[in-house]
Parts: C-alpha cells; sequence; structure tokens
C-alpha cells in the first residue's frame, strides 16, 4: 500500500536526518541498545544493484539484513514471557515469529501425527480426536488479538513510573494474527453437550498441565480451536499443534498445546483461576473471572527510545484494541489531556483486532506530553489511571487499560509520560 | 482433505466468515468474523469424526480435582510425612519454610488488615483442593508428576500446617481436604464489568 511504503521512507528519512543532530547520539544508542536483546547479523555492504546480478530465489524467505526486530526476553525460565516490538511493526498483523510469549513451564515439543484431544464430561458421546479429525470439520478463520492480562502492569503504581521505558516492553505481551481452525461449537455440537452443563475446562498438554475453566456460553459463541496462524500451522510458542482461542478475552485462559476438554457444570478451580489472573480491588475482594479486555491503546510513535529530530510535520501512530468488540473512535491529545483530537483508523478496522490509528501532527518544537484514548462499540472510552485508582485502588492486579503518556522534550527526546500526569 | 463434499462445506464455512447478508451486501460484521457457528445450512447435525473415548481412557486424562474434592484419589498424607516430601522435592525453590524462595512465597504472615495480602497460599488461595490439583499437575517445576497421590496429599497437608491452617498431627485424605475451609474463600466475586460508559 502507498501509505506503508511513504511510512516506511519517512522513517529511514528521520532516522538519516537524526545523524546530522546534536541529539544523534542518544538516539542511535538508545536503538542499539533495544536491539542489543537479539543477535545481529552483519550487514551488507550496498552496492549498486543494477551493477550486480541479484541472489536467486530461496525456499524459504528471510528479512532484509537491516531489518532485525527482536522479541524482549525477561528471564531464561521456564515460567517466563518475551515480549513483541511494538514500536517497530507496520500494520496490525505480528509476524508469527515475532508473536509475544508466555509459558508457564517451557514449550512442549509435541508431534502433531500423534496429538490427540479428548473431549468428555457432561457430553453424550466422549471422543478422542486426532490433527486429521480436526483438519476436517468446516474450517473458519478470523483475525483478532490475543494479550496477557499482566500487560501494562509496569506504569501503575503512582510511586513508581517508569520513564525509559519502550512500548514493547511496557504492553509487549499483545499479537494480532490471523488464526485459523473450527469453530469450538462445532466440536461440542459433535460430541453433544448435555443440559445443565455451564462451564468448560480446557487444559494444555506442557509440563504445567495448564488449565482454565471458561463459560460455556463462549465456548459456544465464538471460541475456536486454532491450528493456523498467518497462512502456516500454529507456531510451537503458540500452542502448536492446537490451542483454544476465545476472542476478546485475557491469552492466559486461551489454553495452548490443548489436550482435554471437559464439559462440566461448575467452575474447576485451578491455580490459574484463583491464585492468579484474579484482580484483588480496594475495597477486599477479589474479582475472579475477569476475561475481557477492556479498551485500551497505544502510541507507538513517537515513543522512547525515537527522538524527533526537529519540529514540523510528524505523523503519530499506535494501536487500539477492545474484547468487547469494535474500536469506533481514538483520540490523541498533543497538549497533555487538555484538548482532543479524532484520529484517523486505519482499515481494516476488525471485531476484537488491534487497529492501527493514525494523527497528523505539527510539532512546534517544545516540550509537551501527547495521549491517546480509546472508545469501543459499547460506549466505553479507554480510563485515565486515576479512575482505574478509583475503581480498583493502586493494589490491584492485571487489566491496567489506562491511558498511556509520551513526554516529547524540546529536544525531540520521548520518553514516558504517564508519571508528569499523575 | 480431498473429498468435494468437505471442500464445498469449508468454501461455505468461509462464505459465512465474510459476513455477507443473502443478498450480498456486507454485512456489519464484515471483515473476518466467522458467524455464531461457522457451520454452512446443509451441514449434518453430525460428521460422525474422532474416536469413541473409553472410560479407561477419559480415566487416565481426566486428572483436575474441583473445589467439591471430585477427582480427589484414594490415599492419603500426614504433615510429618509432607515434611520429608518437602525437603527433597520442593524446598530448593521454595525455601526452607515456604517464605524465602527463589520462587513463588507459599506462606503468609501477613497482617489480614492489608489487602491485598500477596498470593501466598493461607492469605489468598480460595480452595485447598486447588493446592492439590496444582501440585499434582505441575510440579515439582522441573519434575512434574513425579510424586505419588500419597506423597501430594502429605505436602499439601505440611504447606497448610507452614500456614496454620491444620494441625501439626493432621493426616489428609479426599474427605478431610475438602472440608478445609480456606480464609479468602468468601473474598472472591465474579467479574462485575458489563460494557458500556462505566469504568469498574
Amino acid at each position: 500500500m502507498p501509505n506503508q511504503d511513504r511510512s516506511g521512507l519517512s522513517r529511514r528519512a528521520w532516522l538519516a536526518a537524526a545523524a546530522g543532530t546534536a541529539a544523534t547520539g542518544l538516539a542511535m544508542t538508545r536503538l542499539d541498545a533495544l536491539k542489543a536483546t537479539g543477535p545481529q547479523e552483519e550487514a551488507v555492504q550496498p552496492q549498486d544493484p543494477t551493477r550486480v546480478p541479484g541472489r536467486f530465489v530461496s525456499e524459504v524467505g528471510r528479512r532484509a539484513p537491516g531489518e532485525q526486530p527482536r522479541r524482549l526476553l525477561r528471564t531464561l525460565a521456564l515460567s517466563s514471557s518475551s515480549r513483541t516490538p511494538l514500536q517497530e511493526l507496520q500494520g496490525t498483523i505480528t509476524p508469527s515469529d515475532l508473536h509475544f510469549e508466555r509459558h508457564h513451564a517451557g514449550v512442549p515439543e509435541i508431534a502433531q501425527e500423534e496429538h490427540e484431544l479428548l473431549v468428555h464430561g457432561m457430553v453424550e458421546r466422549p471422543t478422542v480426536f486426532r490433527m486429521a479429525d480436526l483438519r476436517r470439520y468446516p474450517q473458519v478463520s478470523r483475525i483478532c488479538f490475543i494479550e496477557c492480562s499482566g500487560n501494562g502492569g509496569g506504569a501503575y503504581s503512582r510511586g513508581r513510573m517508569p520513564v525509559s521505558i519502550t512500548p514493547q516492553q511496557l504492553d509487549g505481551l499483545l499479537s494480532t494474527s490471523e488464526w485459523t481452525g473450527v469453530m469450538l461449537s462445532t466440536i461440542l455440537r459433535e460430541v453433544g453437550v448435555r443440559p445443565g452443563a455451564s462451564w468448560i475446562l480446557a487444559e494444555g498438554r506442557d509440563a504445567a498441565v495448564m488449565a482454565r475453566s471458561v463459560p460455556l456460553d463462549k465456548a459456544m459463541g465464538d471460541a475456536m480451536l486454532a491450528y493456523g496462524q498467518n497462512g502456516e500451522a500454529i507456531r510451537p510458542e503458540q500452542g502448536y499443534p492446537v490451542r483454544l482461542l476465545l476472542p476478546g478475552w485475557e491469552g492466559n485462559a486461551m489454553v495452548k498445546w490443548l489436550r482435554r476438554i471437559e464439559v462440566t457444570d461448575r467452575p474447576t478451580m485451578t491455580r490459574d483461576e484463583t491464585s492468579r489472573y484474579t484482580d484483588p480491588l480496594k475495597d477486599g475482594t477479589a474479582r475472579q473471572f475477569s476475561f475481557v479486555m477492556d479498551a485500551k491503546s497505544i502510541i507507538t510513535f513517537p515513543s522512547y527510545p525515537y527522538v524527533l529530530p526537529e519540529r514540523g510535520w510528524w505523523e503519530i501512530e499506535g494501536l487500539a484494541w477492545t474484547g468487547r468488540g469494535r474500536i469506533t473512535r481514538v483520540e490523541v491529545s498533543v497538549d497533555g489531556g487538555r484538548t482532543w483530537a479524532d484520529a484517523v483508523l486505519q482499515p481494516p478496522v476488525l471485531s476484537k483486532s488491534t487497529v492501527r490509528f493514525r494523527h497528523l501532527w505539527n510539532w512546534h518544537g517544545r516540550e509537551t506530553i501527547i495521549l491517546s484514548r480509546a472508545t469501543d462499540e459499547t460506549g466505553y472510552v479507554q480510563p485515565t489511571v486515576h479512575q482505574l485508582w478509583d475503581a480498583r485502588g493502586e493494589r490491584t492486579a492485571y487489566h491496567h487499560n489506562h491511558q498511556r503518556a509520551w513526554k516529547v522534550a524540546a529536544d525531540g527526546v520521548v520518553t514516558f509520560g504517564l508519571g508528569d500526569l499523575v | 482433505m480431498g473429498p468435494a463434499k468437505v471442500c464445498a462445506l469449508v468454501a461455505s464455512g468461509l462464505l459465512a466468515a465474510a459476513g455477507c447478508a443473502p443478498d450480498g451486501s456486507p454485512a456489519p460484521d464484515a471483515g473476518g468474523e466467522p458467524d455464531a457457528t461457522g457451520l454452512a445450512g446443509h451441514a449434518p447435525d453430525r460428521f460422525g469424526f474422532g474416536t469413541p473415548a473409553s472410560e479407561e481412557r477419559v480415566a487416565l486424562w481426566d486428572i483436575d480435582v474441583k473445589p467439591d474434592g471430585e477427582g480427589l484419589p484414594p490415599g492419603s498424607g500426614s504433615v510429618a510425612e509432607g515434611r520429608r516430601v518437602y525437603e527433597i522435592s520442593c524446598l530448593q525453590c521454595h525455601g526452607p519454610t515456604g517464605i524465602e524462595g527463589p520462587n513463588d512465597r507459599l506462606v503468609s504472615t501477613a497482617p489480614w488488615e492489608e489487602w491485598p495480602p500477596g498470593r501466598a497460599v493461607g492469605a489468598y488461595w480460595p480452595y485447598a483442593t486447588t493446592l492439590f490439583d496444582y501440585t499434582r499437575r505441575a510440579m515439582p517445576q522441573t519434575t512434574p508428576g513425579t510424586l505419588t497421590d500419597d506423597e501430594v496429599y502429605a505436602v499439601v497437608a505440611f504447606v497448610l500446617n507452614l500456614n496454620g491452617l491444620v494441625p501439626d498431627d493432621a493426616v489428609l485424605d479426599a474427605e478431610s481436604l475438602r472440608n478445609i475451609s480456606m480464609p479468602a474463600r468468601d473474598r472472591f466475586v465474579p467479574d462485575d464489568r458489563t460494557g458500556g460508559p462505566v469504568v469498574r
């Protein structure tokens, strides 16, 4: 698309332009630091490509040597995560090898030929499905986001607001893919759900045998058993050969490496729906089964560690998403929240998917704070952090969907700016 | 996937997925969201794919334990036996008394005026059955599934004892475990977020 080409060119242009400014050293240092999380390929010496024959066709393509986005690892542990480089991507689809990871006992190695899914419990016909069976059912595809409900928790504590934090570090437990598979309702219809059933238990084949309870309404609604991701088999890190997909709900409930579904009349109360993934509230209660991801947005450019090399026209861009359906509006403020303007929602605008928004901005060259706020089709407006503190308390956990802010200093250095607003 | 019949069903399913109204105009949901079922109108009630699962097969994988105790196996274990299991299989990650780490803290000594009190067993876990279920399915982290049912009962008894929830001479089995009342049980409430403009 012409827009994306132009955007790519202008990004390179301003990085090149930055090379001639006083801010350059800082900018390149920070970018280098950001990219130091993965192995770097040796840059190819530029030659005049019109004077040298190009390379031959290849069985598997690869990225340009100068374009090497990397996931950001937290710790090398069995229960850990890696984050998607939101500020380096375009459009809405996350390349499969950059989809965020969250594993509770590592990534299991499973051959799809010997994988089986057992569906039993309150059903007429307990059944074992092999992958060949699942693939024979009518197939569906949809684009939707997956977000860990712990995403964004790094910018919630009043006294510990980060400054030097990238979108990847803060909100990189968010990715979007085209998922392909079979509707779970098709499989449940096949086995015959008995009257009185109201929940399912979904269980994985990893070393944590990760298990979550899911209401039957969701299972019979838009839930899918996904075996495809962005045009190929789902990646091992995302649940190969088959995972549960619950569009719009917290990622932890979308059990990967799915091996068992038990239809029940009550939740099982597993560890990850009691001790974890519950939200302690200020009134002394803990919110349980808080599945839905509320509306949220984040500006990915300009953001830390980018530097604006000069005043003038810049296009602010970012991502917005909601688990309740469609994003209907994203507003951007370039004056610390005093005034707001509607951003352009870049098609496609899909239900329960990320949407890219853009807002053309003529920066005056003075310090300011920029923010975004999303509105979804239910009328829900992404709250301020003060609103969330008021509603849930300052010591709650998970579902931190409050507005994010970036401070653009007079020298063009961009840092996380929420601390300046609280 | 060869049969023409299946391909036709797939094609129909994708049409439905594309969200086209009967007159061909885009439905409000156009853009890739499947309809409620993803199935074509002429899909059969059952396709007959898959293999019937025997009771023995189900029993092999049906490992979960419900909060009313359903799924708890025969067997039992004492606090004293649990201490031995803990020292061999758990101490390295959770510390000598369940608070030292380096991994998750198991024991809470936080006063109840403070909320949330962390995520340790005694302070935050609403059901003792969950501790059995989780220990049996996922622990010890590097050798999951190696404890016998008796050892799981025992180490659960020991951890509950460290939290002051069962006495030093306690012996847990299915009956006694499901009857343990956890301090945090009544703290848990269902999600009250309903969409719309209200921030909860």
